[in-house]
């Protein structure tokens, strides 16, 4: 009985694995590229398993059916089979020839090549966040890639520090981005939605808070999207919270780190211009809300450990903050 | 061994191969317990979202050190001590060639892991808390996150410190070994009439003393450029941090094998014990070893894939890698055969003589008969386990019928 129920919590363990969502699963392909690897997956996974099944029936046959027993005599003492050998040796290569096309044709069709009229889009990755640039279009975003479905889409990807990795699973492979090195990766949406990925390479402190979000959007809803990045930064009520905010935010240290459109031109956190359209704030870490944004500008290191964006000296007053958010919040 | 020497004393000063393989055994058993720990610790965290059982930086350094650790103080030095208890045995030699710098490499094999473990503990010397300043840059240790600007603290000096002095033990140990192995055999005990283990130990050292100067020169740039203000692996002075892992991979994929390789031959000796029947194919066996040995070294971007080396690079690397299956398969296929219509059995008496026989040597109550082996046991005495076997009559007749047959083939 303790038998049946060990085997039952172990059955239970193992079937947990398949309850889902799977929001960054490389098994559910969204893209070309990504079908393109999960087809090769499952060719050479049958292969694999092919080899294992016959492998290991020789094996347990043989530890079974040549158990010592009493009585028998004493095993003959064979010391090879040149005949066998090569044969041992020739299999492998046959079933390898058949795993080392596809695998070699996979390469190439996933080595970034796209065509002329796709979206080129610029991936810097930073510790920790992703910063995106949209070079035909001309502006700027971070950490939410907006990407039509069904087009085309070329992505090169470097880094301004360290080495990431950009990965989208249900999109495709990892892609290095190397500082001082462009790397590049072409896929093409299958339908709309909202994909996660990650940064895949250990790259300090905050490696696992190195998220990103991809929105894929109808072809009319990416251009409403586009023009709307490209507007500029709302400017806020006179006299309102969000007109102290800015007030704030102009004579704060926040101006030499972050872009607002006509108000601050830094480079080395996120494009703020717009930071109200996101849905997330810290890559992805937090929803885009008046509390979180609050605790992290007060404290940003304490949301995500190693954050350059370190507690501002003097520290603000909450009034101060609540008007920051209250500025931050009409960036639509 | 009633005349031993006992006490701490004697085994601090030893250069017995038997007590230094013990030696190496323990600790690496030591260290492993605390990379199980490290590991423990890693999926306490995970166990739930959001963790927070250690903080960040601790997380990483937990896991920079479980894979250092696992590595370089627990599996390469489990290895050493198989090749410091059995190899002797095996070639019927007296102890290793040079003994005393057996013992060197076995203490700066400590050395180097308690300088490495040392970090967890030494933070308040560097004004951080402890828990503050092991490595943390993974075991892999990528530039250019490892260079200063981006890892101030003394984090990974500690981690490329500690692996250069691991390194030197390493080094001396495999050129122990092959002097060893090539010059102290048993007369008439050709290479092709070595035993498994001793094969693969063989070709392991070739890989260690080939592989170690490849990391050692990476280290060695890192170091430069930490302490010295080089660039080694800087892009903005016109470097690139992707030589790191050229050169990392190009030790890091030779060291799997460092690390199957023994093993293997581990089981290429033992098996034949277990079905009562000798190696099939023990040329093939051999020889797929030393092609692996050599392969080892043609596949090592396969760790790269992400990198963007381009997709005829990346080809060449997915065809070697899968033609190193090839060897791998061969050897798997000979162990079948090796297991098929023999008498496969699990007694004590068998374990007896698995650990007695093949592992500890090519049978050394038997083996007496010839003469380097005659020499070996009358300077060490007889090992306490011929003893044991004494009490199976039954055993003793089985042993000497396959030692005759194993003799006959090895000898003749």
């Amino acid at each position: 009985m303790p038998r049946i129920r060990l085997w039952l919590a172990t059955a239970a363990l193992g079937i947990s694995g398949c309850g889902g969502p799977f929001p960054q699963s490389t098994l559910h392909p969204r893209s070309d590229f990504a079908r393109a690897t999960d087809v090769l997956f499952t060719d050479i996974f049958w292969w694999a398993a092919a080899v294992f099944v016959v492998v290991e029936l020789m094996l347990v046959v043989a530890l079974v059916r040549f158990r010592h027993r009493e009585g028998r005599p004493e095993p003959k003492p064979t010391h090879g089979h040149t005949l066998m050998e090569i044969a041992w040796t020739l299999a492998p290569a046959v079933i390898l020839v058949f795993v080392a096309v596809p695998t070699v044709r996979t390469i190439f069709a996933t080595a970034g090549e796209a065509p002329a009229d796709a979206l080129k889009v610029e991936v810097i990755g930073h510790q920790w966040w992703w910063e995106f640039k949209y070079l035909d279009l001309g502006l700027t975003t971070a950490n939410e890639l907006h990407v039509p479905s069904g087009k085309p889409v070329r992505i090169a990807i470097t880094s301004a520090d360290v080495i990431h990795s950009f990965w989208i699973p249900p999109f495709g492979g990892k892609r290095d981005a190397i500082p001082g090195h462009t790397n590049y990766i072409a896929f093409r949406a299958d339908s709309t939605g909202d994909y996660s990925g990650q940064c895949a390479e250990f790259c300090g402190a905050s490696h696992a808070n190195m998220r990103l979000r991809v929105i894929v959007d109808s072809d009319s809803g990416f251009g409403a999207w586009a023009q709307a990045q490209l507007g500029p930064a709302a400017t806020p009520p006179q006299r309102s919270l969000a007109a102290q905010g800015k007030t704030v935010y102009g004579r704060s240290a926040c101006i030499g780190c972050h872009t607002i459109q006509g108000v601050s031109g830094g480079v080395i956190g996120p494009n703020l211009t717009h930071i109200a359209s996101r849905a997330t704030i810290a890559s992805g870490l937090f929803p885009n809300d008046s509390s979180h944004l609050a605790r992290w500008i007060a404290d940003a290191p304490a949301l995500k450990p190693g954050s350059i964006m370190t507690r501002m000296q003097p520290p603000l007053t909450d009034a101060d903050i609540a008007a920051l958010v209250a500025y931050l919040e009409i960036l639509k | 061994m009633s005349d031993a020497p006992a006490g701490l004393t004697s085994w601090l000063t030893t250069t017995d191969h038997k007590r230094i393989g013990l030696l190496y055994f323990w600790t690496a058993f030591s260290f492993f317990l605390i990379g199980g720990l490290e590991a423990l610790l890693i999926r306490a965290q995970l166990a739930q979202p959001d963790g927070h059982l250690v903080s960040a930086e601790t997380y990483n350094q937990l896991f920079t050190m479980h894979g250092t650790t696992m590595v370089f103080l627990a599996l390469m030095p489990l290895s050493a001590s198989f090749f410091n208890y059995i190899v002797p045995l095996q070639i019927g030699a007296r102890d290793v060639a040079f003994p005393r710098l057996n013992a060197f490499s076995y203490w700066v094999f400590l050395l180097g892991g308690l300088f490495l473990n040392a970090s967890w503990l030494v933070g308040p010397l560097f004004h951080a808390g402890m828990l503050n300043v092991a490595p943390d840059g993974g075991w892999f240790g990528y530039a250019n996150l490892t260079e200063r600007q981006y890892s101030p603290g003394p984090n990974i000096d500690f981690w490329l410190l500690g692996l250069q002095i691991l390194g030197i033990s390493s080094l001396a140990a495999g050129f122990n070994f092959i002097v060893t192995i090539l010059n102290l055999r048993a007369p008439g005990m050709k290479l092709m009439r070595l035993p498994t283990f001793t094969w693969m130990t063989l070709v392991t050292q070739f890989l260690i003393i080939t592989a170690f100067p490849v990391i050692t020169v990476g280290l060695v740039f890192l170091m430069f450029d930490r302490f010295f203000g080089a660039h080694f692996y800087v892009h903005e002075a016109g470097a690139t941090p992707i030589l790191w892992q050229h050169l990392f991979w190009l030790f890091g994929h030779p060291e799997v094998y460092i690390l199957i390789l023994p093993a293997m031959g581990i089981v290429s000796d033992v098996l034949p014990t277990f079905a009562r029947k000798p190696l099939f194919g023990y040329t093939v066996v051999v020889y797929s070893g030393i092609l692996i040995g050599f392969m080892g070294w043609g596949v090592w971007s396969h760790h790269m894939f992400s990198v963007g080396l381009g997709p005829i690079a990346d080809s060449v690397f997915a065809a070697t890698t899968m033609l190193i299956a090839v060897p791998t398969g061969v050897k798997i296929f000979n162990w079948i055969a090796t297991l098929w219509g023999g008498a496969i059995r699990g007694t004590t008496a068998l374990h007896c003589y698995v650990h007695h026989r093949r592992a500890l040597g090519r049978d050394p109550c038997v083996a007496s008969r010839r003469p380097a082996a005659d020499r070996h046991l009358l300077r060490g005495g007889t090992h306490p386990l011929c003893a044991v076997r004494r009490h199976h009559p039954r055993t003793v007749r089985r042993d000497l019928l396959l030692v005759a047959q194993d003799d006959g083939a090895a000898l003749v």
